[in-house]
């Protein structure tokens, strides 16, 4: 069955105050604020319309909508027309009637009707209002002056502007600015003349337009039309999953035709999105189709051979046979494996099963160690729970906003558009980060206060930002004295009280001027609700855990936890890496953050597994790779991740990879860490399997199978049967069945089923008797440790230090088109926006090296070199340079080095010291690896 | 076997930069109880190797931490 959302017309008003009116004859209570449109289509009556649509504040243009009320004159618009006690509304009349049939064929008469071949046919508002009018006749005839003939501009990926069907009802220009905040479309002219346009006259690809399909979404006629639906048709049926990219978990409608994904559509009612998306869900799907996928198990004695394919069978008994033998002659420690955060949480969990209880080893770890696993440590330290505190909705009512190293915009679209929604409302803004992102200063968006601190100095600054707070009087006491230690809140007082935590001290290590840092600190403290979110401009550092701690103190001595519109936030990179955490996956803790020397509760998976788990803690990725170089370590059951291009320090990386004897990589693209694999298993993307993902607000969203497994089998079924073949069977006949056995196991997942969130929805753990519904808000009225506990965040700096051969700090991070390694939006229409990394350079730094923008570039740090191009930007500071890690030719993470934070050995991504110099030629790492990735991907295919 | 010393006494010495503001008496327990917690037997033994050997460049809240840990586990010492 096709879904199809209810459009009310205009947005929902969520006011207390409600009022009673009536509609046709009929009564109808609504909320105050409520438009006459939306309060008829809840009692299902459809007022008819063009210019209006619930995502959007209505405009009034078309006056299709146009009803009568008793005692007023004239026929207002409903659509902007607000509810009232009493008033008697007529929706159909004659004279409404007439009216609107008027409307329309003024609509009609510059509108080509060419209804049976376009796309749109079947889901037009403007065919449909004219069925809906009953419009027979167009008297003004097709030949006055129109605008038929406009051209398409089809520059845009994904979508088609066909200016010819345009009906100018502004929807498109209302979504861009009111939903996705980027104000790229104006209407240009006035009357007759008007026409939509992308920025100054511009095409779409050439304009400010980030491709977020909102404006798609909002149009009523084909003018701007998904190229998918131009090309395939209509859906038939559509199918509610999850986007697989970002930690946001945005939700979507797949809709399909058969087995063939014609259109992802934003769904409404995602309690994470609300209804908007960005351009990777939205429109990067094209990867799951790609010709490059692998759908053939393989297997090969030594990573010079070509690979070869096999059967399934022959695949996992090589594998299962190869960790049995490492096993036996290194001895059982030497095996290990890595969960996935790209793969559902039931996945993640068989693999760590798998781990444990197959291999008997906790030497499993996941993708989060190179980015939040300081999150979870400093959480978990200070409020008790490894995870952040609020929904996304929360920032619907902070006061003031603190992002710390993190870019929403372009790492986590749909949240930034939230984001930037109430900064517009008229919350303040704070901006911690080196570089000038985009939100410092935006459409209609200025951060009271941008501290472009120096990398590697988080620590100082939020040190300094809780000196002014507790010198100032500017802590909650009674707060602090009612939810937290006061031992240790009295520790930390002395300690960040002292002189030299003043952000006149701090100045040299941090490059921000105290006043600014001084005033930053007021703005935080002075609002009742005050939120901090940030990202891995955090946590991927060598203090990463302690300023996740010094963001828990500010938080916790201003009273900002266990409200709506406050919080520490963390803004989650992959769409499943909270819940890779939540299953498991660290080998050190059991499912639910347990330690794994808990007796008791390895006492229960000992039960439930039927095994006895060892209560040593495993080896962690950068640990297991040191063992492996060291040659301790000699095999690997990778799920999805590709360590070879995503982790620091890539030649120690290869170095522990090709010391090993048996790698094993499943995944849907041979990735780089499949250049040093034996086995490749071939997996299968998020529309090929049922299971959930757990988005940063711990929210566990459905993803459900639209199309059957590519390779025959989803991943989940592939983990079972290398369980069996290495004698531990796993007996699981849907995901819900694993659902059941983490919910039978997990104190805070205790009420989770999938049939619940079908239900739901959604369900926020913590789930469980004390919180049958899920929690949105976390530490309501008492931390989940019992008392807030203070921490002393002591500032260290890095030592990775910048001197006369390395005088640049490079920092890297990611953009709004591209995700992680790339492996999927490179292999998408998102190339045409970022076709490959750069570096960005201030132009200080460049004229000093003699490099012009768009120059071919080597970047040195003292483990390695690459090249690249380079573009001078302003957003930079003088001494630091930044780029993505996008692109495997480029290989950034050849440069960056193995320091890594002090508590979880998350690597440092942040602060590398380089130098930059012009370059005509690729480094010798680039050459090198080129060659041995092409020859290490020949396959030899088996015969049909 | 041991893992490269210079990158576990690092480590170890990285956890004592973070407990150092507190009194000795907690850091040391702090410190000791990270690296029980934390670090997998291989790399204790590699780090008890190392202290067995005198410690060189170990912080002296490192030294500590890790002698109480040694104690507490005689076997892992012993047999690094
Ligand atoms: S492009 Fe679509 S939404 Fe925009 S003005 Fe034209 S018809 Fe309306
Ligand atoms: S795709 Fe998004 S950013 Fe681009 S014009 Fe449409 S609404 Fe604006
Ligand atoms: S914001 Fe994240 S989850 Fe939402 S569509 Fe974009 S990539 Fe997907
Ligand atoms: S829908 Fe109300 S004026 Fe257009």
């Amino acid at each position: 069955m096709l879904i199809q959302e209810t459009d009310y017309g205009t947005p929902i008003r969520l006011s207390t105050k409600m009022v009673t009116l009536t509609i046709d004859g009929q009564d109808i209570t609504v909320p105050e604020g409520t438009s006459i449109m939306r309060a008829a289509a809840e009692m299902g009556t459809k007022v008819p319309k063009l210019c209006a649509t619930d995502s959007i504040e209505a405009f009034g243009s078309c006056r299709l909508c146009a009803v009568e009320i008793e005692g007023r004159r004239g026929t207002p618009a409903s659509c902007t027309t607000p509810v009232e006690n009493g008033l008697k509304v007529w929706t159909q009349t004659g004279k409404l009637a007439k009216l609107r049939r008027n409307i329309m064929e003024l609509y009609i008469s510059d509108h080509p009707l060419d209804c049976l071949t376009c796309p749109a046919n079947g889901n037009c508002e403007l065919q449909d209002m004219a069925g809906v009018v009953g419009l027979r006749d167009v008297r003004y005839g097709f030949k006055g002056s129109n605008h038929l003939d406009a051209v398409k501009d089809e520059s845009n990926p994904y979508f088609t502007f066909d200016a010819s069907k345009c009906i100018v009802c502004s929807r498109c220009v209302r979504a861009c600015e009111e939903v996705q905040g980027t104000f790229a479309l104006t209407i240009d002219s006035r009357g007759f003349a008007s026409t939509v346009s992308p920025g100054q006259k511009e095409d779409f690809l050439g304009s400010e337009c980030v491709s977020c399909g909102a404006c798609v979404q909002a149009c009523p006629t084909a003018t701007l039309m998904e190229k998918t639906v131009i090309d395939a048709g209509q859906a038939e049926h559509s199918i509610i999953t999850t986007c697989a990219y970002c930690g946001v978990g945005c939700s979507f409608k797949a809709e399909m035709r058969g087995t063939e994904v014609v259109n992802m559509v934003p769904y409404k009612d995602g309690e994470a999105n609300h209804g908007h998306s960005c351009v990777k869900g939205r429109f990067a799907w094209g990867y799951t189709t790609h010709q490059d996928r692998i759908t053939k198990p393989m297997i090969r004695a030594k990573i010079t051979d070509p690979w070869k394919e096999v059967s399934w069978e022959e695949a996992i008994n090589y594998a299962a046979s190869e960790f049995k033998r490492i096993q036996g002659k290194y001895g059982r420690n030497a095996v290990g494996g890595i969960t996935s955060s790209r793969c559902t949480n039931e996945e993640a969990y068989l693999v760590q099963k798998l781990v444990r209880a197959a291999f008997g080893v906790n030497n499993v770890d996941t993708c989060a160690r190179v980015c939040h696993s300081p999150t979870g440590y400093g959480l978990s330290q200070t409020f008790g729970t490894s995870a952040g505190t609020q929904n996304f909705d929360s920032v619907r009512e902070a006061d003031v906003i603190m992002v710390i190293g993190a870019n929403p915009t372009d790492a986590h679209p749909v949240f930034g558009s939230h984001m930037k929604k109430r900064l517009r409302e008229g919350a303040k803004l704070i901006v911690v980060d080196p570089r000038r992102i985009d939100l410092v200063k935006s459409a209609h968006i200025k951060a009271s206060y941008h501290l472009p601190l120096k990398p590697g100095t988080n620590v100082a600054m939020i040190n300094a930002l809780a000196h002014v707070i507790v010198t100032e009087g500017l802590v909650k006491e009674d707060y602090v004295a009612e939810r937290c230690d006061m031992m240790e809140f009295n520790r930390w007082r002395d300690f960040v009280s002292d002189k030299r935590h003043a952000p006149e001290e701090m100045e040299k290590y941090t490059g921000v001027k105290a006043a600014d840092v001084r005033e930053a600190a007021r703005l935080y403290a002075s609002v009742k609700n005050a939120a901090i979110y940030y990202g891995l401009g955090v946590t991927e550092h060598s203090q990463g855990s302690t300023m996740v701690m010094g963001m828990a103190n500010l938080a916790m001595a201003t009273g900002n936890v266990g409200h709506i519109g406050a919080g520490v936030n963390p803004l989650r990179g992959q769409n499943n890496v909270q819940g890779s955490c939540d299953m498991g996956s660290f080998p050190h803790e059991l499912t639910g953050y347990r330690h794994i020397s808990t007796d008791a509760v390895r006492e229960e998976f000992n039960r439930a597994w039927g095994v006895t788990l060892d209560p040593e803690p495993g080896l962690r990725i950068p640990n297991m790779l040191d063992a492996a170089v060291d040659g301790t370590f000699k095999g690997i059951y990778i799920q999805g991740e590709d360590i070879a291009q995503s982790d620091p320090n890539t030649k120690h990386v290869t170095a522990g990879l090709e010391a090993m004897e048996c790698v094993v990589v499943q995944d849907i693209f041979l990735n780089e860490t499949a250049n040093y694999a034996h086995v490749f298993l071939p997996g299968t993307t998020f529309l090929e399997k049922d299971g959930t993902f757990t988005n940063a607000e711990r929210r566990i969203n459905m993803v459900r199978q639209a199309i059957p497994p590519v390779p025959g089998y989803a991943d989940w079924e592939v983990t079972m049967m290398l369980s069996k073949a290495l004698g531990y069977e796993m007996k699981y006949s849907h995901p819900s069945e694993i659902m059941d056995e983490i919910a039978a196991l997990t104190p805070t997942f205790k009420g989770v089923s999938y049939k619940r969130i079908d239900e739901m929805g959604s369900i926020q753990w913590p789930c469980n008797d004390a919180a049958p519904n899920g929690t949105p808000t976390m530490h309501i009225d008492k931390f989940v440790r019992g008392k807030g506990r203070f921490m002393i965040t002591e500032f260290v700096p890095t030592e990775e230090k910048v001197g006369p051969r390395f005088p640049l700090i490079l920092t890297t991070g990611r953009i709004l088109s591209q995700y992680n390694v790339g492996a999927q939006t490179r292999r998408t229409g998102n190339v045409a926006w970022h076709p490959e990394d750069i570096l960005e350079i201030h132009a200080f730094d460049a004229e000093q090296r003699g490099i012009r923008d768009g120059d071919n570039v080597a970047i040195v740090s003292r483990v390695g070199e690459t090249s690249l191009k380079a573009v001078i930007s302003e957003r930079m500071q003088p001494g630091v340079v930044y780029t993505t890690f996008h692109h495997f030719g480029t290989g950034a993470n050849v440069i960056t080095t193995d320091f890594s934070d002090w508590a979880t050995n998350c690597p440092e991504y942040k602060v590398t010291a380089v130098e930059v110099r012009l370059s005509n030629h690729q480094s010798e790492w680039q050459r090198e690896n080129a060659l041995f990735r092409q020859a290490s991907r020949r396959i030899t295919k088996a015969a049909e | 076997m041991t893992l490269d010393d210079n990158r576990l006494i690092s480590m170890a010495n990285q956890i004592a930069d973070f407990f150092k503001s507190y009194p000795e008496g907690e850091a040391v327990e702090g410190i000791a109880t990270h690296i029980q917690k934390f670090w997998d037997p291989r790399m204790r033994r590699g780090i008890f190797a190392h202290l067995n050997k005198g410690g060189a460049g170990l912080h002296p809240l490192t030294l500590k931490a890790l002698q109480q840990l040694a104690a507490k586990q005689p076997d892992l010492a012993k047999s690094a």
